[in-house]
């Protein structure tokens, strides 16, 4: 935990104005509700973090205030005047600019390009806008040169122009959605300096992010949201990264009914030195060894983008890798998705949307994805859809997959029924192992339950259970054992009968001086 | 709520689906129709009487028999495109494809060394290496896509002029044509009259027959259903075309779906000039050729469905054959033109437009049947009983 927290101006925004203020804010989406019951207060001139899990609800609370949907309950007000926004240019007229995580330039264009396409209007696209652009940086201490081209320009440097060009547009207040996640440490520092030059200025700022000492080394105010409401606002000054990380991820556990171990002694997952490598060498994960056996929960805790997804698409065999990967006794380090899937391996991808469903099919057909070649969806070469069909209505029934119909495309069911219906999917061809990846994501809480039954049952038939996952209770909850990756390596192994989410949390955050 | 669908609920809900898809395309026609009749008006003519002698002609026997002649290649040649369109791969070649498969083959079935083969046979030799030839020229665009990633698009549209320029090369008297006597025209030799295909007189009251080869497009569609709806394979290749991620997360093999699905376009591209061939000309001639495009509009016109794409390779040879007859009554034809490319237009708007009404009803029902979850994270589970 970085200890020289240090806000560089102490009670800076305090006693200013709000500058933003969100009151009983509410966004449900069919089936799910993403944000609730939030509060939040946001001082003009200041940095205020708002943290939270993946999924917690952080990124819809902001499309809301900068106008990308509008919220079903509560209001939104700026400098104390109430706004309705319709779309994101009414936020930007009030002064409201986002920085999004993933850079929208384009390469090929020159900085100036860069930042006045879309608002050619404001000071042309010539010598006029090139003198506003480095009066901005100038200002603020940006060092962003207009006539530079973009393709030139490294991470750091892009992300300032990103930042300018919500400037440019007049914006007062500044959302960045995961400012951090594409920088390298001395990047972070730089544009921590920045914020807090932009600050200085008058400007207001709102800090997206869930890594615990960033926050803590850059906020003056810090609100916590989880499952999706706000649940705390804390002084930085007068919390810890482990008060913070228990906040975060609550405390509650999901089962607390005494743990009945199915572990049993007969391996049915070993991998062995497995090793994934970006296409220009980048290791993404690193000789990472496990073994799962029959009845046994492998929880793999991590912050998100630490080599998990990588780790599980290696062993489905659907990203080249080196190591070995053997399954019920059989090396299938060789085979491809089909043959290791056949083999007795489910898959529960972590996007549904991306990886598990046909959106535009019909939920019958979507049952047969991923099993197109096991019965009751085919037989040899053909497929059987009449019992496809029966067996779908099957699962609809005991997964409780709240549908008209089988023939409603999958893409008009909410987020919780679609995923009830893969979990359904995949457990109905009984596999030997199960690859989970965030099974509960974006899920109501009623079907998430669901989903932990069909888990826990599964698994007293045994059933091997690799699950990762971003909720520390799910992990905690539900695992027999639990293993910490960080930069694609395992770093640690917690029990988890004793271990609690902040120990977790500090662990995945690659604090290795916790105190264990 | 009950837990097993009725089986009454599914079928009103097909309907929900199904109705858009019908209207749309008669309310494109209609919209289609419409601005032929105002570019019939300003011309000066009367879209009425336009239309009703259209109608008139084309619906002679005669007419009926050169509708379905027609319709035939243009219904083999929209199936090779829709195959490709059902997995998201754009094969613009079925042009090249099929030149060059009718010249290669025609040289074959028409070569000296085949003359004691029955005529049955060579006829199953032609098609058979007429459909193995556009395989491998649409293989060349799904290797390169495979291992260089070249667009199928650009690379099928390369392979045409490629094709053409061989065809070209090929047909000379010097390699495998022949030049008539008292005729410009250099043709492969003339086929055996055993490996004629006969035609069949299905229409009363014409002299003229309908091509044999009628039938291998009913069997091509009835093929294509039965593959992409029925086999494992057809679902694959759906499902690469729907949702290449989700696809490949399911066990498909991606490449070797793109050399697949490539080769089954090619090999039936393969098959669009064998009526001409095999039932009208009995030689490559220069005339082979041009169906391609079309075939793309066709394939879209009929949302790459067997019976659609048979629908609308119908209605395009309709207009097509009655566009003869607004010459003869001194009418632009070109006024077809005009109609063709607004039909295709119209329908691609209002296919997708009829799709996403479908699916935001189908959203609304499940919505309405699907109770609110508590607001309330700590709500109790309420879903063990429902």
């Amino acid at each position: 935990m970085s200890t020289d927290v240090a806000p560089a101006a102490p009670a800076a925004g305090a006693g200013e104005p709000l500058a933003v203020q969100l009151r009983g804010i509410t966004k449900r989406f069919p089936g799910v509700v993403a944000n609730h019951d939030i509060d939040l207060s946001v001082r003009r001139g200041s940095i205020h973090a708002i943290v939270g899990e993946n999924g917690a609800g952080k990124s819809t609370l902001m499309k809301t205030l900068y106008g990308m949907h509008r919220p079903d309950e509560g209001e939104i007000l700026i400098d104390g005047a109430r706004v309705v926004f319709h779309s994101p240019q009414q936020a930007i007229n009030a002064g409201i600019g986002m920085v999004h995580q993933h850079f929208m330039l384009a390469d090929n264009f020159t900085v100036l390009e860069n930042i006045v396409l879309g608002a050619e209007k404001l000071h042309g696209i010539g010598e006029a806008a090139g003198r506003r652009i480095r009066e901005i940086s100038k200002q603020y201490g940006l060092g962003v040169d207009p006539d530079a081209l973009m393709e030139d320009l490294g991470v750091g440097d892009r992300q300032r122009v990103e930042i300018l060009k919500v400037l440019y547009r007049g914006a007062r207040v500044l959302i960045l959605d995961e400012p951090t996640a594409v920088l390298v440490p001395q990047e972070v520092d730089e544009l921590f300096d920045n914020l807090r030059e932009l600050t200085r200025e008058g400007l207001t700022i709102i800090f997206i992010s869930h890594k615990l000492h960033e926050v803590l080394a850059v906020a003056d105010a810090i609100t916590v949201i989880r499952r999706g409401t706000t649940v705390a606002s804390v002084d930085p000054r007068e919390v810890t990264a482990r008060q913070l990380a228990t906040l975060m991820v609550g405390s509650e556990l999901p089962s607390p009914e005494a743990r009945e171990s199915t572990v049993t002694e007969v391996p049915v997952l070993s991998v062995a030195d497995l090793s994934v490598h970006t296409a220009d060498g980048r290791p993404l994960v690193e000789d990472v060894s496990f073994t799962i056996h029959r009845g046994e929960v492998v929880g793999i805790a991590g912050v998100e983008g630490n080599g998990q997804a990588e780790l599980v698409e290696a062993i489905m065999g659907m990203r080249p890798s080196t190591g070995t990967v053997t399954l019920d006794g059989a090396d299938i380090s060789a085979w491809n998705t089909r043959a290791r899937r056949e083999a007795g391996l489910g898959y529960v991808p972590e996007d549904r949307h991306r990886q598990g469903l046909l959106l535009d099919a019909p939920l019958w057909e979507n049952r047969m994805l991923g099993h197109q070649t096991e019965v009751p969806n085919a037989r040899g070469w053909l497929l059987s859809n009449a019992r496809a069909r029966r067996d779908t209505a099957r699962i609809v029934a005991e997964y409780d997959v709240r549908t008209p119909g089988i023939d409603v495309p999958a893409g008009a069911l909410s987020g919780g029924n679609q995923q009830k219906l893969i979990v359904g999917r995949e457990m109905s061809h009984t596999p030997k192992v199960l690859l989970a990846a965030h099974p509960t994501r974006g899920v109501d809480i009623g079907a998430q339950a669901a989903i932990w039954e069909h888990i826990k049952r599964a698994r007293r038939e045994g059933m091997g259970v690799l699950l990762i996952s971003a909720d520390l209770d799910e992990l905690i909850g539900l695992s027999d054992t639990l293993k910490v990756i960080f930069r694609g390596r395992f770093v640690a192994e917690a029990d988890p009968a004793t271990v609690t989410p902040e120990q977790l949390g500090l662990a995945m955050t690659g604090a290795e001086e916790s105190d264990e | 709520m009950s837990d097993v669908p009725a089986p009454g609920l599914a079928r009103r809900l097909d309907w929900r689906r199904l109705l858009p898809r019908i209207i749309a395309p008669v309310g494109a026609l209609l919209l289609a129709a419409l601005i032929s009749s105002v570019a019939l008006l300003i011309s000066g003519d009367d879209p009425l009487s336009a239309f009703s002698s259209m109608v008139d002609y084309g619906t002679q026997p005669d007419s009926v028999v050169d509708i379905l002649n027609k319709s035939t290649d243009y219904y083999i040649a929209a199936v090779a495109v829709a195959i490709g369109f059902r997995m998201n791969l754009f094969n613009i070649g079925v042009d090249g494809q099929y030149r060059l498969a009718t010249l290669l083959s025609a040289a074959l079935g028409a070569a000296s060394f085949l003359h004691g083969v029955p005529g049955v046979l060579r006829i199953v030799l032609i098609v058979v290496v007429a459909m193995a030839v556009g395989a491998c020229w649409a293989g060349i665009a799904a290797v390169l896509k495979i291992t260089r990633g070249v667009s199928e698009v650009i690379s099928t549209i390369m392979l045409n002029y490629i094709g053409g320029q061989i065809v070209a090369y090929l047909l000379t008297t010097n390699h495998l044509g022949v030049q008539a006597k008292g005729s410009n025209d250099v043709t492969t030799p003339l086929l055996p009259k055993d490996s004629w295909v006969p035609g069949i007189p299905l229409i009363p009251g014409s002299p003229a027959q309908v091509h044999g080869f009628l039938i291998v497009a009913v069997i091509v569609g009835a093929g294509y259903w039965f593959v992409l709806g029925r086999t494992r394979f057809g679902f694959d290749l759906r499902a690469s075309g729907q949702n290449a991620t989700a696809a490949v997360a399911s066990g498909v093999n991606a490449r070797r779906m793109v050399l697949y699905a490539m080769l089954l376009s090619g090999g039936v591209a393969g098959l669009v000039g064998m009526s001409q061939l095999l039932g009208e000309r009995h030689a490559y001639t220069s005339s082979v050729g041009g169906l391609g495009f079309t075939a793309i509009g066709i394939a879209l016109l009929g949302r790459n469905s067997p019976v659609g794409i048979a629908l609308a390779s119908l209605l395009w040879a309709f207009l097509d054959r009655s566009a003869l007859i607004l010459d003869l009554n001194d009418i632009p034809k070109e006024i077809i033109t005009i109609m063709q490319g607004t039909t295709v237009l119209a329908v691609v708007v209002a296919y997708e437009l009829a799709e996403r009404l479908s699916r935001r009803a189908q959203q609304r029902r499940v919505g309405t049947v699907v109770a609110e979850p508590g607001t309330e994270p700590a709500a109790e589970r309420s879903e063990v009983h429902q």
